[in-house]
């Protein structure tokens, strides 16, 4: 025991076992160092602050104007980034080649951007107004142009027909030429027009309002602009109609005035006057040339403008953001009672305070402040977050144990394992190298294209991924790991595409004859030694094939279950070790390591000699009358010396175990308590009660025995219940292997070899595209899918309630890098 | 029907219904104005709602804010969110959705024509419109010389139509035929809204039946008290009305003979519901009368929500944004004015 204890002791420490060992530090910064020294901080990226102004709303704090400020400036940035897309400028990112200006500096230069900007862009509107304003007009010109010409070339001819037709019985082409020769006769008659020019969508409900408003006395005529004009507010191209109503009577042009406004239809007097028209329309030609001349000339001059603030634009963005942050973090600390110190709390890493220390001296030299910056270590009452430092391979395992639960500070974590048994155990479910080799080149490609997916200059496209291949991207080690462990798996089960191969020498048995016929309903015959690694590949379609795997999944799956928990039961007490918890040793991990094993331990113990001797005993019969009659003769059954007596003490132990682990531990707490020993928490050595005055003390909580009793009972109860259905659960790797098998047994037989009896190029083609689209999407991605699950949930649940408690917090560093991130 | 939502409710309504429990989720809470009332400046303010769900919509205005910039845009945000569910919503929960505008058509027709009365410019009156009020041809309005052009012209297109059965007048347009007429709208418009509920039937007739109905109530005592004094008679007044709700029939006849404000009190005392509301004021008061109203709507709003199934909550939703955005507006205005001493005058805390 002793050297056992010592040879623990000595075991290096892993690094990812235990999260990093934080310390409370708090910082004291002269004032005009502050800005400085938290900037530098945040591009060191290693310090929690703690929100010491919780209490007060964002715009009671005391560096809210620069914050204000931070956000007036960003929202220029973004109304310049706006108005550099609809320009149709937006540059590639250009490297960041001058120096951060001053944010005073930039300020100033802003505001004389945006004000220039926007002088601009209402110089150019104006432009635009009067450019369009022209240009519908024109447009009126030449379509009423032609309504009116057509009407009068048509009225001689309309006059005879009308003399002919006075007595026709067709009423409405009466009107409507009567109409028509009443507009001949425009001057005489008084019937006037209105001509001008609407959106397209507006056009019938505007000539609808017309008929009511007007009880039908009107004619329109319409005719589609041809050209798309320009809406100044939206910049979008808008198909306009033009229109020409004829009406009489005053009360009535009133009237179409107010519905052409109401509608924002604009309105152009069309002269009578054929050349007077052609002269207009000269004018307005000659004009509008000139305004665009001027238009172009104006937006070209903008570009130039939007493109040398395009050019600088990231770079600025990339700054107010961090001046942003520095400022939020600034509003976190507290003055001192002088006023002319910041005092700030924060979390950071053990091993991180040189460095911090270093960045602010940097500081304090950098800003020539006489006084130094003061960095001291706190004692903590309160948890420290927890922190691992990860890299790119280990972090997607971190993921999958952080989305259970956030480790505790410095318990034992489960990561460590997972980065290993989670993709085996994926790998049970899903053994079949040609599957393996798919998800494997899949891997491959994720991992080659990493450096340049994840290179800053490219994280647009990587955005553009979409969340489903970001995901498959985070994961791309658990994908090889999985793929690698799948094609060790395949192989030992002898799949590809649920075909077995002879790749490491031939099989061992052979068919009764020739024809092979009965291999199904009778077997083969052993004619040399065996297989020498995985599935025997005649077994393939032979009677013992299912009932030897299913018994070999089975087994092995019980076998893999007992090790993974018997895993986390030593975990918790390498955890109750660490914490300095004998109690839990003693009357939690024991008698837990006894229930287990006298049980299922002794379960794997028989599957092992089974397999070793080759004994056809029954283990369920052993199972269940170990149980039942404990007393009895094993018979047949019995496997080797000695078992009925070990039977009867391991059950005798287990039985033991259960009361152990319920009743000792609340009554020794609760004696504990009574002689006043605070047990379990490790109060601070040197507790200075001025520093953290009050609620320290009341930590000291109140003992309730009944509750800690539940609280063990309900502990109890669901371990010796879980030992049972937690091995019963690990069975999922057997069912899922098997249908995995029996799946892609089905697709490989049922479709591609059916197809291929055919002799007809066609439905071979078919048979095989089935085959590929069932491969890659029911095998490949649904069965991924499923096997990932339930990996995960063998971790999450079975695994990981022997020992973890994860209700710790993840460490937030105030880092530039990762504001950039989310920012992004 | 009634008990059997449960069954097949979300088949077209758990989306939309999942949606507005999510935007009521966004609704500010009692902290947030006590955050909001502390302001010093309308910056202050913008700050503050940046965190909440109207950031996005505020945080692109150029700095020296107006009241008007900040409503208007917490304004478009509601109208945002309403036209998202509009578009999502099936039959018939689109119709109920559509229901939920008419009142504000109906201020904003007249509106409309009270303005052009007055000769004011139309793109002035179309921006002070409410959005969700906004129909085509709303600006032709301006056009219509008398209820029947009105009607002919304009209304006759919008869902307005069939409530404008009952005040087709040749009558010249004049301030009081307009209240009149704006009355006369919301009594069919509530009336047709109640019958509607009452065909879906279920959860949403139980629930928007109490909630119309104190709408209905609400206007009844209003209408009562502003027609007190003026040239309205008895028989007009009391067809004003709408035919439903806790004061109908008989309330109705005790509220058409009310000559002043304490004859008014002393028929509503005989309700026990609205009988909490006088009580809060004084005798003779009319001032806080409103906000004892809005108070009571609120709540009763947010009673709406503890139910599931049921078209209410869109109702109540959307009742609440709008009560949150006058709430606003009242503590914009109060802290633009320098008037902060009355900004509890008028704010209803709605959680």
């Amino acid at each position: 025991m002793e050297t056992m204890e010592k040879f623990i002791d000595n075991l290096s420490s892993m690094d990812l076992m235990r999260s990093e060992k934080m310390s409370l530090v708090q910082l004291i910064i002269p004032v005009e160092s502050a800005h400085r020294a938290v900037s530098y901080l945040g591009e060191l990226g290693l310090l929690q602050f703690r929100d010491l102004n919780a209490e007060k709303s964002p715009f009671q704090r005391t560096f809210v104007n620069q914050v204000k400020r931070c956000g007036e400036l960003s929202r220029k940035l973004r109304f310049f980034k706006v108005q550099i897309i609809k320009a149709g400028l937006l540059s590639p990112i250009h490297p960041v080649v001058e120096p951060d200006v001053e944010l005073e500096e930039l300020e100033i230069q802003l505001s004389e951007h945006e004000h220039e900007l926007i002088e601009m862009n209402s110089n150019s509107e104006k432009l635009r107004q009067t450019y369009n304003e022209l240009l519908e007009f024109k447009i009126v010109l030449l379509k009423t142009g032609s309504f009116l010409v057509s009407g009068n070339n048509h009225a001689v001819a309309e006059e005879r027909e009308l003399s002919e037709n006075v007595h026709s019985n067709r009423n409405y082409d009466e009107a409507s030429s009567l109409i028509e020769q009443e507009m001949r006769t425009t001057d005489q008659s008084g019937l006037r027009f209105i001509s001008g020019i609407i959106c397209k969508s507006k056009a019938l409900r505007f000539e609808r309002m017309l008929f009511r408003a007007t009880r039908g006395n009107m004619l329109f005529n319409q005719a589609p602009a041809g050209e798309e004009i320009m809406d100044p507010l939206s910049a979008e191209k808008v198909e306009k109609t033009v229109f020409v109503v004829f009406f009489s009577g005053e009360q009535a042009r009133t009237k179409i005035l107010k519905i052409c406004e109401a509608f924002g239809a604009h309105c152009y007097p069309v002269p009578d006057d054929f050349s007077k028209q052609r002269q207009i329309t000269r004018e307005v030609s000659s004009r509008l040339s000139e305004l665009e001349v001027t238009l172009d000339s104006g937006i070209r001059h903008q570009n130039k403008a939007l493109t040398s603030i395009g050019y600088h634009l990231t770079q600025w963005m990339n700054m107010v953001g961090r001046e942003k942050a520095v400022y939020d973090t600034l509003n976190m600390l507290n003055f001192d009672v002088t006023k002319k110190c910041l005092v700030g709390e924060g979390w950071c890493p053990i091993f991180a305070k040189a460095k911090i220390q270093e960045a602010l001296h940097r500081a304090t030299v950098d800003t020539n402040s006489q006084v130094g910056i003061i960095f001291h270590v706190m004692d903590a009452l309160e948890s420290p977050p927890t922190y691992f430092r990860t890299n790119h391979f280990t972090n997607a395992y971190q993921e999958i144990v952080d989305a259970y639960g956030v480790a505790r500070y410095q318990e034992a974590n489960p990561a460590v394992y997972t980065v290993i048994t989670f993709p085996f155990l994926f790998a049970v479910m899903f053994g079949d190298w040609g599957h393996g080799i798919c998800l494997l080149l899949g891997a491959l490609i994720l991992i080659a294209r990493e450096s340049r997916i994840s290179t800053q200059a490219c994280v647009q496209t990587y955005h553009k991924l979409g969340s489903f291949m970001q995901m498959l991207f985070g994961g791309r080690y658990v994908l090889l790991l999985m793929s690698l462990f799948s094609i060790y798996c395949g192989l030992i089960y002898n799949e590809f595409f649920s075909v077995p191969f002879h790749i490491f020498g031939g099989s061992a048995y052979k068919c009764r004859d020739a024809t092979c016929s009965d291999a199904h309903s009778s077997g083969l015959i052993k004619f040399r030694d065996p297989y020498p690694f995985g599935v025997d590949p005649s077994w393939r379609g032979s009677r013992s094939e299912l009932p030897f795997l299913n018994s070999l999944k089975m087994k092995m799956s019980i076998l893999l279950g007992v090790a993974q928990m018997n895993l986390g039961i030593i975990l918790s007490y390498f955890n109750a070790r660490f914490f300095h918890n004998s109690l839990d040793i003693r009357y939690q991990f024991v008698p837990q390591m006894i229930f287990l094993n006298s049980l299922f331990g002794y379960l794997s113990l028989l599957i092992i000699i089974k397999w070793c001797t080759g004994s056809q005993a029954d283990l369920y019969h052993v199972m269940i009358y170990m149980f039942l009659s404990p007393t009895d003769d094993l018979g047949d059954n019995e496997l080797f010396w000695g078992q009925r007596p070990l039977q009867i003490v391991l059950l005798v132990l287990a039985l033991v175990a259960v009361p152990w682990m319920l009743f000792p531990k609340p009554f020794i707490l609760k004696k504990l308590h009574s002689e006043g020993r605070n047990y379990g928490m490790l109060m601070p050595s040197e507790f200075d009660p001025d520093a953290e005055p009050g609620p320290a003390r009341e930590r000291q909580e109140e003992f309730n025995f009944s509750e800690v009793f539940v609280h063990q009972m309900i502990h109890s109860i669901e371990f010796v219940l879980g030992a049972v259905s937690n091995t019963a659960s690990y069975l999922r790797l057997w069912a899922l292997s098997l249908a995995h098998s029996e799946l892609s047994t089905v697709f490989y037989e049922k479709v591609l070899l059916l197809a291929w009896g055919y002799d007809n190029i066609v439905i071979r083609l078919v048979g095989l595209a089935v085959f590929a689209f069932a491969t890659a999407f029911i095998l490949l991605m649904m069965e991924t899918l499923s096997a990932f699950l339930h990996a995960l949930r063998l971790h999450w649940v079975e695994f990981q309630n022997k020992f973890y408690h994860g209700d710790g917090y993840k460490f937030k560093p105030f880092s530039f890098a990762l504001i950039m991130d989310d920012d992004d | 029907m009634y008990g059997f939502e449960a069954m097949t409710f979300n088949i077209h309504g758990g989306y939309l219904e999942a949606i507005v429990r999510g935007h009521r989720a966004g609704l500010l809470t009692a902290a947030d104005y006590n955050n909001l009332c502390q302001c010093e400046t309308l910056d202050d303010i913008k700050m503050h709602l940046s965190a909440t769900d109207y950031g996005p919509y505020l945080q692109n205005e150029p700095s020296p804010l107006h009241t008007t910039t900040v409503v208007e845009k917490c304004t478009l945000k509601l109208v945002d969110e309403y036209k998202h569910m509009l578009c999502q919503a099936t039959e018939p929960l689109s119709t109920f959705l559509e229901y939920i505008t008419y009142g504000h058509m109906i201020d904003n027709v007249v509106l409309i024509v009270t303005g052009t009365l007055h000769e004011r410019d139309v793109q002035e009156l179309l921006e002070k419109c409410h959005p969700l009020g906004m129909f085509d041809s709303i600006a032709t309005l301006a056009v219509a010389q008398n209820m029947r052009e009105l009607y002919r012209l304009v209304l006759v297109d919008t869902p307005l139509a069939p409530y404008f059965s009952e005040c087709i007048t040749s009558e010249d347009l004049d301030d009081m035929n307009i209240e009149i007429m704006r009355n006369t709208l919301y009594k069919a418009y509530l009336e047709d809204f109640y019958k509607f509920c009452q065909k879906l039937g279920g959860a949403t007739a139980e629930i928007m039946s109490d909630l119309l109905a104190f709408e209905a109530d609400r206007r009844a005592v209003n209408i009562t008290i502003n027609s007190i004094g003026t040239e309205l008679t008895r028989d007009d007044r009391r067809k004003l009305y709408s035919n439903f709700g806790l004061l109908y029939p008989y309330g109705h006849e005790e509220l058409a003979v009310c000559e002043d404000i304490d004859q008014v009190r002393g028929a509503m005392e005989k309700y026990p519901p609205y009988q909490s509301i006088f009580s809060k004021l004084s005798y003779g008061e009319s001032q806080m009368l409103d906000k004892a109203f809005y108070e009571e709507e609120v709540k009763r709003l947010c009673l709406a929500f503890e139910q599931q199934f049921h078209y209410g909550v869109f109702f109540a939703y959307m009742r609440l944004r709008e009560q949150e955005i006058r709430n606003l507006m009242w503590i914009s205005e109060c802290v633009a004015q320098n008037q902060k001493s009355r900004v509890h005058d008028s704010v209803v805390f709605i959680f």
